[in-house]
C-alpha cells in the first residue's frame, strides 16, 4: 500500500491566500493542483512536503481567453478543458493532438496545464507543445508578476524557475496568421509516457514558402527546439525532401537514452519520422485553412503538389 | 482534520489524517468496499469514482481534496432498488467476468452517458481507455454500455427488449 508521509493540509481560497500560505510555511510547502504528478511522487516518498497547499478552489485560474494576438490559458485549466476547447483546436491544433494522447480520459479530468509544466518531466507532452508555440509563462510571487519565455521555465528535469514562493498562473500562446501546427506521439499503450513524440508549428508566407517554423521533440533529451532542423526548413518551399532533411537533423540533434520503451536507435528513428509527419501535417493544415479562407488561399493550396 | 463531503447523496463528516487517499476513505472509513483498489499508481482505473459527476481515480485524490464535493460510488448507482441501466446492461450483455474492474467501468459509463446519451463505439472505447479489464472482456463491456444507451432510465426495459405480444403476432 502506497501512503504518503504525514503532512499538513491547507486549502487556498484565493491566489493571494495561496502565496501567503507558501510564504508562511516556507521551503517544505508544495502547491497541489490536479495532483496526478505530485501525489504519485508522495506515495513513493520521492516527495515529502510538510505542507500541501490545495489550489483546486481557485477556479478563476481555469479559463481559455482570446485576447488580441494572444490566447491566455489559466494554469488551473484541466487537460479535458484543453482537449474539448474549440478555440484551442482552431488556433493550435497540436494542442488537441497532444491532449488526445496525454494519460487517459480519467486522468485528464484532474491534471492541469500548470501542474504539467511545473512538474517539468522530460517526457511530458505539454512542455513540448509550449516550446513549439513559444509560450510565455506568467508567474506570480510576493513581489508581483513576472513573465518568462518557455525556454527559461525549465532548468532541467523536474526543476523549474518557478521559485518556492511563486505560482505559475497563466500560459500565453501567441496567435499568428497563416500558421498551423501538429503533434504526434508513439506510446506503447494508452496512458503511457511518450517513447518519442514530436510537435511543429509552421507559418507559410503568401508565396507559399515556410516563413517561420518551430519543431520540438518529447522524451529524447532535447530541451527547447530542434534549431538546426528549423533553420534548414525556414525560407524554403515545403516538400517531402525538406521534411526528410529536417527529420534527419532533428534525429541527429536529440540525445535519447535506451530504456524499457526502446533503444537509442529506435528513438532516433522515431524522432526523424515523427518530425517529418508533424511538418507535413502542419503545412497541410495551413493550406486547408488558407484554401477555405478565399481566393488568396486557393492560390497557395496547390503548392504541396 | 475534519472533512465533509456528499457520498451517494448523503452528507458524511469524518475526522481524518490529511494523507488519507479517497480510495481508503471510501473503503476503510466509510466501509464502501464496492470501489476496488488496484494498481495504486493511477494506471489501472479500478478505483474510479465520480467526483462532481466526472470520473476520477480515487487512489490519486486525497480525501481532504474531495471535501466539499459530491462523490458517487458504485453503491450509489441503483436508485430505490432499481438498477441503473448501466448495471442492467452489464447483466444483459455479460459485461463482467471476475468483476474487479466492473465498478469503475460502470461509473465511467454512467458519466459518459450523462454527457453523451448516444455514443458510438469509438467514443465508448475512448471513454474506458484509462481502465483495464484483466479478463480482457472489452467487447462485452462495450456492448453493455451500448445496451444502457439503448435503454435509458425511465424506458420500460423489458418491453423494449422483448415484447411477447408483438413477437407472437409477427411469428
Amino acid at each position: 500500500m502506497q501512503i504518503p508521509a504525514a503532512f499538513e493540509y491547507a486549502r487556498a481560497e484565493s491566489l493571494d491566500h495561496a502565496l501567503q500560505l507558501l510564504a508562511e510555511h516556507g521551503e517544505d510547502s508544495r502547491v497541489i493542483a490536479g495532483g496526478h504528478s505530485l501525489l504519485p511522487m508522495m506515495k513513493l516518498r520521492l516527495a515529502n512536503p510538510e505542507w500541501i497547499i490545495d489550489i483546486n478552489d481557485l477556479t478563476d485560474l481555469d479559463y481559455i481567453t482570446e485576447d488580441g494576438d494572444t490566447l491566455r490559458v489559466g494554469a488551473m485549466t484541466r487537460h479535458v478543458g484543453l482537449l474539448e476547447s474549440e478555440v484551442v483546436a482552431g488556433l493550435f491544433p497540436l494542442v488537441r493532438d497532444a491532449e488526445k494522447v496525454i494519460a487517459d480520459p480519467v486522468v485528464r479530468n484532474r491534471g492541469t496545464i500548470g501542474g504539467s509544466l511545473c512538474q517539468a518531466d522530460p517526457a511530458e507532452d505539454l512542455s513540448t507543445v509550449c516550446h513549439v508555440l513559444r509560450a510565455q509563462l506568467v508567474i506570480r510571487g510576493p513581489n508581483g508578476e513576472r513573465t518568462v519565455p518557455m525556454h527559461e521555465l525549465h532548468r532541467g528535469p523536474y526543476e523549474t524557475s518557478v521559485e518556492q514562493n511563486e505560482i505559475l498562473t497563466e500560459v500565453r500562446w501567441p496567435i499568428r496568421s497563416r500558421t498551423s501546427s501538429a503533434y504526434t506521439k508513439v506510446e506503447r499503450r494508452v496512458g503511457d509516457w511518450a517513447t518519442t513524440a514530436a510537435g511543429a508549428s509552421v507559418t507559410l508566407g503568401s508565396d507559399g514558402q515556410i516563413e517561420d517554423v518551430s519543431i520540438g521533440l518529447t522524451a529524447v533529451g532535447l530541451e527547447g527546439s530542434a534549431t538546426r532542423a528549423e533553420d534548414a526548413v525556414r525560407g524554403q518551399q515545403p516538400s517531402e525532401e525538406l521534411y526528410a532533411e529536417a527529420g534527419r537533423l532533428a534525429a541527429e540533434d536529440c540525445s535519447p537514452v535506451e530504456d524499457q520503451r526502446g533503444t537509442e536507435a529506435y528513438k532516433r528513428h522515431l524522432a526523424d519520422e515523427l518530425t517529418r509527419r508533424v511538418l507535413r501535417k502542419a503545412v497541410e493544415r495551413v493550406m486547408a485553412c488558407a484554401s477555405s479562407a478565399g481566393p488568396e488561399g486557393t492560390a497557395t493550396a496547390s503548392l504541396g503538389s | 482534520m475534519q472533512i465533509t463531503m456528499s457520498v451517494n447523496g448523503d452528507s458524511v463528516t469524518r475526522e481524518i489524517e490529511p494523507r488519507v487517499l479517497l480510495i481508503h476513505f471510501l473503503r476503510d472509513v466509510l466501509g464502501l468496499t464496492g470501489t476496488h483498489w488496484g494498481c495504486d499508481t493511477s494506471n489501472c482505473g479500478l478505483c474510479t469514482v465520480l467526483m462532481d459527476g466526472a470520473p476520477v481515480k480515487s487512489c490519486t485524490v486525497l480525501a481532504v481534496m474531495a471535501s466539499g464535493h459530491e462523490i458517487r460510488t458504485v453503491e450509489g448507482l441503483a436508485t430505490g432498488g432499481t438498477l441503473d441501466p448501466v448495471q442492467q446492461g452489464f447483466m444483459e450483455e455479460h459485461g463482467l467476468q471476475c468483476g474487479f474492474c466492473t465498478p469503475g467501468m460502470m461509473l465511467t459509463a454512467r458519466a459518459l452517458l450523462d454527457k453523451n446519451p448516444d455514443p458510438d463505439e469509438d467514443t465508448i472505447r475512448e471513454a474506458i481507455s484509462g481502465q483495464i479489464c484483466r479478463c480482457t472482456g472489452y467487447a462485452t463491456i462495450v456492448r453493455s454500455i451500448q445496451w444502457a444507451a439503448a435503454h435509458p432510465a425511465g424506458s420500460s426495459q423489458a418491453e423494449t427488449a422483448v415484447d411477447p405480444e408483438t413477437a407472437e403476432v409477427s411469428a
